[in-house]
């Protein structure tokens, strides 16, 4: 997984391809660095790019070989110089690159003065290469890690520091990260990673692949325990990007982040294909074609401020309950507009958007994966101030059918909500199923399975509405009555059937003459929310305008739902 | 004969089970409209009025019909079938596919319609067939009361030439001109010669400004008289021209006429329609600050005697330029109900419908001139003008909760501004007892009024109200290109005002971050942690960053701002679409039309909606280190997101989109997915048309 050697060598020299020229030369001379120890044996005293440039420090660790200083002395100065992670001009670098500092970050992303940092004085342990010298250590190295609050809820947080080492992870990085990952588990609160790193020390072999695998470990074992958040914030390549991949949520920052196995480089010599990094793992392309990312943010502040916002959607643990927040939104308020949303056409197109955001309190959803998978739309909303997860088929693309990317996108959601004791709102309008041979190639039936496996695992309250189609096997999936769906809701819009008027009569009255009016008939029988309702399928036949008003009162009364799955050791999804 | 289908039944039962809450609603707004006079309920009236119309003007002659006790019939065209005025309606029958021509100007099923549910009147609103002879004329065939005048009345003041000689034989002021078609361009000199320059040309068929061009010397006389005659025949089918003199800077006073069968008529006193963009009207009032009572009365006499020349039974209008000397001429008459009634119901409390109805049964006036009274004064800006704005009405709520305000609507939330009629929203009406009461009522309501989802004309009218030459009643026409002769470009802001602005949406921010740490019932949240006082903040508001200090108590937060402090208090209900502040005291109302994590927040303020950004300190000094971000633009190119058929294309090239305008129609899936403009502008070519199969990704119209 990392046998791309020098990943970190190559980012340097990739990432900033397309900055001024002067960055680039700065970036060849921190290459060489790393590797002229290598190569000669003579120590390059001058001109060493990221030893920390201040004279000053320079001084201090001369004075601190011959205990000149007091013990007090020393760790103003270890934590001065932890603060200024890899010196001033490595600090210029970043901001030029439009980036923030780990520490900067940290402080905009937490409550003012709640930040409490640990392991500020862990330097690394490595002692090849020229790297046991005092030039090449830093307090704390290439991570800031630690607790805080967000809006006075707890959070463990690490920020790696790209001015340190290009803020690759070596075997003391590794451990500070798990040390705030297990003690989130211990005491349940969310981790959330801001991600900013070249890669492995390489300096440091496997030590530092061991210390990637400890984390790993760690997301694997806090995975559904408590929330994970990674925030990728520059360039996260090779296996490290696996952490995010095991996170609950990663989200981006365009045009400043990357993530990808092998850059661009190795691409074009394996494969032979021209893509720049920006193609290859952008921001653009994990929202929008790869479905890695779950969203991404315009630059580092836009993103740190509304992971603040996100977070208060989430419960600390899943042993907390969905929170809830002073609401000024009326629970029993009507959604005139709702009455009419749905067209009369059954073939016209409305936006599900319209309807989510009418119920939500304040019009308010925080849309997951918005550019990916288009035809579901998931995210959270409150209702009367508790979180909730919204599904909703989308049909103003491709139909709002479910496919495979859409299966998987809503599968993962959902099983996020119910782990996290969020309770799931879905919103139905499906024709069915993808037909045709790349999705069936593709798996349909497998990555469909998933949707399937989701909805009906869940044992949070479950609160489904059909605006308009339940067709076929669709209707079973979307959190159906039978899935152990705890409210269904049908408007009087809403067809419930194996297909369409046109296809059933095809298959229903094969041969017959008069097809309109077998069509006609079987629209009287089918097209209509009754065959489902008399069978009590659906609870309720509901005015949409009073949709918001029913599902608040649901909620509060579902608030004290128990159900548990059988014991098992784990379930077996079909991955 | 054309089509006509009966809505099915199913869809009817759920509509009357719909009803119910929009029932209500409406019935609040007709309880507060401002009629003094009392229905008598014994006299014997029309069992069933069928109303051949939408919108508004439908929903409103309903509220009358429901106040007389008369049943009610809808008609409306298939993408209507939701419409407010339909659900409201006792009976609801369609009458064709959504283009007017084929729906609501469509008389042989609005008269088949009215067979099968046997209404014995129509009331044709305005528009469509109100000023339709042969509409009246059918409809007498068949028995049915037609609630407007005779035809011969309709004629008679349908053309404008014929009207100009009836009225100059009625004794009426006439613009001196020339009483006849204009056969050639050098008769047409020649006349304009005679009358002297500047000269008005215009379509004798036409209307709403079409067909109508100004000439000041003879060269342009030559040209208006070639292009007018080229609009009118495509405008109106007749190229048919008149010329008469331009009345240069005037007002436009129009008085209201209503007249019996028994041949009784009287004025209703005037409307002042000056504040007009490009002939149409936008902001009326009555009375109007000009006349005096004299020339009003002399105005109001002619206006009766040209209703008694043409026989005119029901209610008209009669228009009149008038001068600076308060000479006025005759313009025109409208046979019909108008748009802008509502404000001559305000000051003499009639119901112009009522009387309407009565006159149509036969009854005669139960008044006499002398019972007219003018009764404060009510404005009326209306219409959404400039770019006509179509899309779904996302957010809606009506000031009607408001002392002297009302509005007549046929739209509500969820509704559709469809492409295919006229985009007005609705009509907002205020009423005082005196003209600076009405004045204020207005600029309430107008901040009070929640539009979300489609553009409007709110900022420019709120601008107008309280311009200084509108206030001191120094209007004319020419008042909106003499005021913004640039266009309408927002309010601009005031020093004060400003400061009014950053330091609400400071206070918003704070507010919103207070609110963002209350859990309820969570003890996991940090006990020793104080509750915020104080904020620095930095507010961004047209490219300029303010620093601000927020400090709270109770619900009020101080905003300091380069030494200055004000107190913005409020309930914070960050939930409402309206945000009533009080700035140091006086009340304010703002709408929070967005805010977002980022501390975006978009604030309509005095009418305008302003982009403010709101930042911690902190976020503020580091956003110097954010890279500029070059917008990528693709909104000039629409692609087809997925393979289908193209079953409709709605533009052309050189047509102008509005943002969110449908461009075209793609059938896929046996979906129908509507391509929308990405931007405002001017549509460069079209790739594509109707029937055509295109693929995912195909290029199928670009913009400029």
């Amino acid at each position: 997984m990392y046998s791309q050697s020098a990943i970190f060598a190559r980012l340097s020299t990739e990432c900033h391809k397309a900055m001024a020229a002067f960055t680039v030369a700065k970036y060849s001379r921190f290459l060489c660095k790393l590797r002229t120890p290598y190569k000669s044996l003579v120590p390059v005293v001058n001109g060493a790019a990221f030893a920390v440039p201040q004279p000053n420090l320079q001084r201090y660790a001369r004075w601190y070989s011959i205990s000149h200083l007091s013990v007090e002395e020393r760790i103003t100065q270890k934590r001065k110089a932890a603060l200024i992670g890899g010196g001033q001009h490595r600090i210029d670098a970043q901001h030029k690159r439009g980036k923030l500092t780990a520490r900067e970050r940290i402080e905009l992303l937490l409550d003012p003065d709640s930040f409490v940092e640990y392991d500020m004085f862990v330097e690394h342990r490595c002692s090849d290469f020229g790297m046991e010298a005092d030039r090449n250590k830093f307090p704390g190295d290439s991570v800031v890690t630690g607790q805080g609050r967000i809006n006075g809820r707890l959070v463990y947080v690490f920020s790696q520091d790209f001015t340190v080492f290009g803020g690759s992870l070596s075997g003391a990085h590794a451990q500070k990260i798990c040390k705030v990952m297990d003690q989130a588990m211990l005491v349940g609160a969310p981790v959330i990673g801001l991600n900013d790193s070249g890669g492995a020390r390489i300096q440091e072999g496997v030590e530092s692949l061991a210390g990637y695998a400890d984390i790993f470990l760690r997301n694997v074992l806090s995975s559904g325990v408590v929330p994970q958040i990674s925030l990728i914030m520059g360039p996260c390549a090779g296996g490290a990007v696996y952490s995010p991949a095991l996170t609950d949520f990663t989200f981006m920052v365009k045009d400043t982040s990357y993530l990808f196995i092998t850059g661009p480089d190795v691409v074009k010599s394996v494969t032979n294909e021209d893509v720049t990094q920006e193609e290859l793992g952008g921001a653009k392309t994990h929202t929008a074609v790869s479905g890695v990312a779950h969203r991404a943010f315009e630059n580092d502040i836009d993103a740190l401020l509304n992971l603040r916002e996100f977070f208060n959607f989430l419960p600390l643990s899943n042993k907390d309950p969905a929170p809830v927040i002073e609401c000024h939104d009326p629970s029993d308020r009507l959604i005139p507009g709702l009455d009419t949303v749905v067209p009369l056409e059954t073939t016209k197109a409305y936006d599900m958007l319209d309807i989510i955001q009418g119920i939500a309190d304040e019009r308010e959803f925080f849309e997951i994966m918005p550019n990916y998978a288009k035809n579901i739309v998931v995210g959270f909303s409150r209702m009367n101030g508790r979180t909730v997860g919204i599904v909703g088929n989308q049909p103003k693309v491709a139909s709002g059918c479910l496919d495979i990317n859409s299966s998987v996108k809503g599968a993962r959601f959902v099983r996020f909500c119910d782990a996290f004791n969020i309770p799931i709102i879905t919103f139905v309008d499906v024709p069915g199923f993808l037909p045709g041979t790349a999705q069936e190639y593709g798996g349909i039936i497998r990555h469909g399975a998933k949707l399937l496996f989701a909805f009906a695992e869940a044992t949070v309250p479950k609160i489904t509405i059909i605006t308009r189609k339940a067709y076929g096997g669709a209707y079973d999936v979307m959190s159906s009555k039978h899935l152990r769906g705890d409210v269904n809701y049908a408007w009087p819009s809403a067809e419930v059937a194996v297909m369409g008027a046109k296809g059933a009569v095809q298959i229903i009255f094969r041969g017959k003459e008069n097809q309109a009016e077998a069509e006609a008939e079987y629209v009287e029988k089918f097209a209509n929310p009754f065959p489902a309702a008399v069978r009590g399928f659906v609870d309720d036949i509901i005015q949409p305008s009073t949709t918001r008003k029913r599902i608040c009162r649901d909620l509060e009364v579902l608030s004290s739902k128990k159900q548990t799955n059988p014991w098992k050791k784990h379930a077996n999804i079909p991955l | 004969m054309a089509a006509y289908r009966v809505t099915p039944a199913l869809p009817r039962v759920l509509h009357a089970f719909k009803h119910v809450s929009i029932r209500s609603r409406l019935c609040v707004t007709a309880s507060r409209a401002q009629y003094s006079t009392v229905y008598d309920s014994s006299e014997q009236t029309f069992d069933k009025i069928l109303i051949a119309n939408r919108g508004e003007i439908a929903c409103r002659v309903m509220k009358t019909c429901k106040k007389m006790g008369i049943k009610t019939v809808a008609v409306h065209s298939d993408v209507d079938s939701s419409a407010v005025h339909v659900k409201m309606a006792d009976e609801a029958v369609c009458v064709g596919p959504a283009p007017s021509n084929q729906s609501y100007l469509n008389m042989a099923a609005i008269l088949e319609a009215v067979r099968q549910t046997g209404a014995q009147a129509v009331h044709p609103g305005y528009g469509f067939l109100s000023e339709n002879k042969e509409f009246a004329k059918r409809l007498a065939a068949e028995g049915v009361a037609f609630i407007g005048p005779d035809t011969h009345a309709i004629q008679a003041m349908g053309d404008k030439i014929q009207s100009k000689l009836i009225a100059k034989q009625a004794q009426v002021n006439t613009i001196p001109g020339f009483d006849g078609v204009v056969q050639d361009v050098d008769e047409a000199v020649r006349i304009a010669a005679e009358i002297g320059y500047p000269v008005m040309i215009k379509a004798s068929a036409g209307g709403g400004g079409k067909g109508m061009r100004i000439a000041w010397n003879e060269e342009e006389t030559r040209d208006g008289f070639r292009f007018s005659s080229q609009e009118a025949a495509s405008s109106f089918g007749d190229d048919r021209l008149l010329i008469e003199k331009f009345i240069d800077d005037p007002r436009h006073i129009e008085i209201q006429v209503l007249a019996d069968k028994h041949g009784n008529a009287l004025w209703l006193n005037e409307r002042e329609c000056s504040i007009q963009r490009r002939n149409q009207k936008v902001v009326e009032e009555a009375p109007s600050t000009f006349l005096d009572p004299d020339t009003r009365r002399a105005m109001g006499e002619q206006a009766v005697s040209l209703a008694k020349a043409v026989q005119y039974s029901s209610a008209g209008t009669v228009e009149f330029l008038v001068d600076s000397q308060k000479n006025f001429y005759f313009l025109e008459m409208n046979t019909r109900l108008q748009v802008e009634h509502p404000i001559t119901e305000c000051i003499t409390g009639l119901d112009l419908v009522e009387q309407m109805i009565r006159v149509a049964k036969g009854y005669a006036l139960q008044y006499t001139q002398a019972d007219i009274p003018i009764n404060g004064w009510a404005i009326d800006p209306y219409k959404s003008f400039g770019l006509p704005s179509i899309g779904r009405l996302s957010q809606y709520q009506e000031p009607t909760s408001l002392t002297g305000v009302r509005v007549d609507s046929g739209i509500q939330e969820g509704s559709d501004i469809s492409i295919y009629y006229d985009p007005m929203i609705s009509k907002l009406v205020s009423y005082g007892s005196t003209r600076a009461e009405a004045l204020q009522r207005m600029e309430a309501a107008l901040d009070n009024y929640v539009i979300r989802g489609v553009t409007h004309n709110i900022p420019l009218l709120r601008e107008i109200l309280v311009h200084p030459r509108f206030i001191s009643g120094d209007i004319s026409t020419k008042f909106l290109p003499e005021v913004y002769p640039e266009g309408f470009k927002g309010h601009q802001l005031s020093a004060g005002e400003r400061r009014e602005l950053l330091s609400a949406a400071a206070a918003l921010f704070a507010a919103t971050q207070r609110r963002s740490q209350r859990f309820l019932g969570n003890l996991r949240v940090s006990g020793a942690q104080q509750e915020q006082r104080k904020w620095v903040l930095s507010v961004e508001l047209e490219n300029e960053s303010h620093t601000v200090t927020v400090s709270r108590s109770g619900s009020t937060y101080t905003v300091e701002h380069d030494g200055e402090r004000l107190d913005v208090s409020s309930d914070w209900n960050l939930a409402s679409a309206l945000l009533p502040v009080s700035v140091n005291g006086s009340p304010r109302t703002l709408q929070c039309l967005s805010r977002n994590a980022g501390g975006e927040i978009s604030l309509q303020f005095l009418g305008t909606v302003y982009k403010l950004r709101v930042l911690s300190e902190l976020a503020a000094e580091l956003s110097r280190h954010m890279p500029e971000k070059v917008p990528e633009d693709s909104s000039s190119i629409l692609r087809s997101p997925m393979p289908g058929t193209v079953v409709a294309v709605s533009v052309q090239p050189g047509d102008t989109v509005a943002e969110g305008q449908e461009i075209c129609v793609i059938e896929a899936m046996k979906m129908q997915n509507s391509m929308t403009a990405a931007k405002m502008a001017k549509v460069k070519s079209v790739h594509c048309k109707p029937g055509e199969t295109v693929g995912e990704g195909d290029l199928l119209v670009e913009l400029e």
